[in-house]
């Protein structure tokens, strides 16, 4: 009998790649950037199936929240300020 | 194909050949080697935190920790550094941010007050639960993050942030040399008492230092995305002007 926990992780990776795959697939931009955003939001379950909340807690906040909007925050920027 | 594109490729596959090595010779230790096992063996009772994870990285691996907060700093006064370069070049229009809608100025009236507070649980209870200064801090920028996004328009005081920065990061220090001067070295906690074990108030200095970090690491990050922000607002004026 598999362990729950397993099966879990291996769901849990299977989304974390689907997410990678579209990331790097996708045309749009602001997808690629929330397609990384959602591949740290996996990893960050999985640090709670693989039993290191702490972990968990950072990677949620800083790996799928503020950096996702670092980017949009730069891409923003770029749109104002790239040489037009 | 480019030869560019087969250089990448030939880097890429040697970058997983090493990947590979690494995954195939990996072996679980058998038993934990020294340092960990002393940790798990004396984290309890010598720091006085029944979160070991936070027990050690503020005692034994306090100087790492500075480390981590010391770069953070330097990131965030970085990014002010460049961005305070970068001028918008005239005539660069275009939309900026939309004005947040209903429904996210709504919600963040009814969810920063939970950020906020959780935020805050997570610091204080970081010696005995899961988290600690630096995952608190982080929650309280998302805070920060959340209110920058449903009011474009809103500001932190520059000053506020560097003073609360400045401040818990001096805190911190006095405090590492308070474990030098009463207790057995640079970042040991002991010198304020254990106290009861589980209780709020109890792990020595853990909880002061959670607090500080927090503080510092929610001012750097509020600080580096705020900086981020403040482009835009500078550019639109220049628009509107």
């Amino acid at each position: 009998m598999i362990p729950l926990s397993f099966l879990l992780a291996l769901l849990v990776c299977a989304g974390a790649l689907i997410a990678a795959g579209v990331a790097l697939a996708t045309a749009s931009r602001a997808t690629a950037v929330l397609g990384a955003g959602l591949v740290s939001l996996f990893a960050s379950v999985l640090f709670v199936i693989l039993a290191a909340p702490d972990v968990a807690m950072t990677e949620a906040a800083i790996g799928s929240g503020l950096t996702t909007f670092l980017f949009f925050f730069v891409m923003g920027r770029i749109r104002r300020e790239g040489g037009k | 194909m480019s030869t560019r594109h087969i250089l990448i490729a030939g880097l890429l596959g040697l970058l997983g050949l090493a990947f590979w090595h690494l995954a195939a010779d990996y072996l679980p230790d058998a038993a934990l080697n020294p340092t960990a096992a002393y940790y798990a063996a004396h984290a309890a009772d010598q720091t006085g935190a029944p979160n070991l994870v936070t027990g050690i990285i503020i005692t034994w691996r306090g100087l790492d920790t500075l480390g981590e907060v010391t770069v953070l700093f330097l990131t965030s006064a970085i990014v002010a550094l460049v961005l305070a370069q970068s001028k918008a070049p005239a005539g660069a229009a275009g939309p900026g941010f939309l004005p947040a809608g209903e429904l996210l100025a709504t919600g963040t009236r009814m969810l920063l007050p939970l950020i906020a507070l959780f935020g805050a649980y997570v610091i204080a209870n970081g010696h005995l639960s899961p988290g600690g200064g630096f995952q608190g801090g982080a929650v309280l920028a998302s805070g920060v993050l959340l209110a920058l996004l449903a009011q474009p328009r809103m500001r932190i005081g520059h000053a506020l942030l560097a003073r609360v920065e400045s401040v818990s990061g001096l805190g911190y220090i006095l405090v590492g040399l308070a474990g030098l001067a009463f207790a057995s070295g640079f970042l040991d906690t002991a010198f304020l008492p254990l106290g009861r074990f589980g209780a709020l108030l109890s792990a020595g200095a853990i909880p002061l230092i959670s607090v500080l970090i927090g503080l510092k690491v929610g001012a750097e990050f509020a600080t580096i995305l705020q900086s981020l922000e403040e482009g835009e607002d500078a550019a639109q004026e220049e628009d509107a002007a």
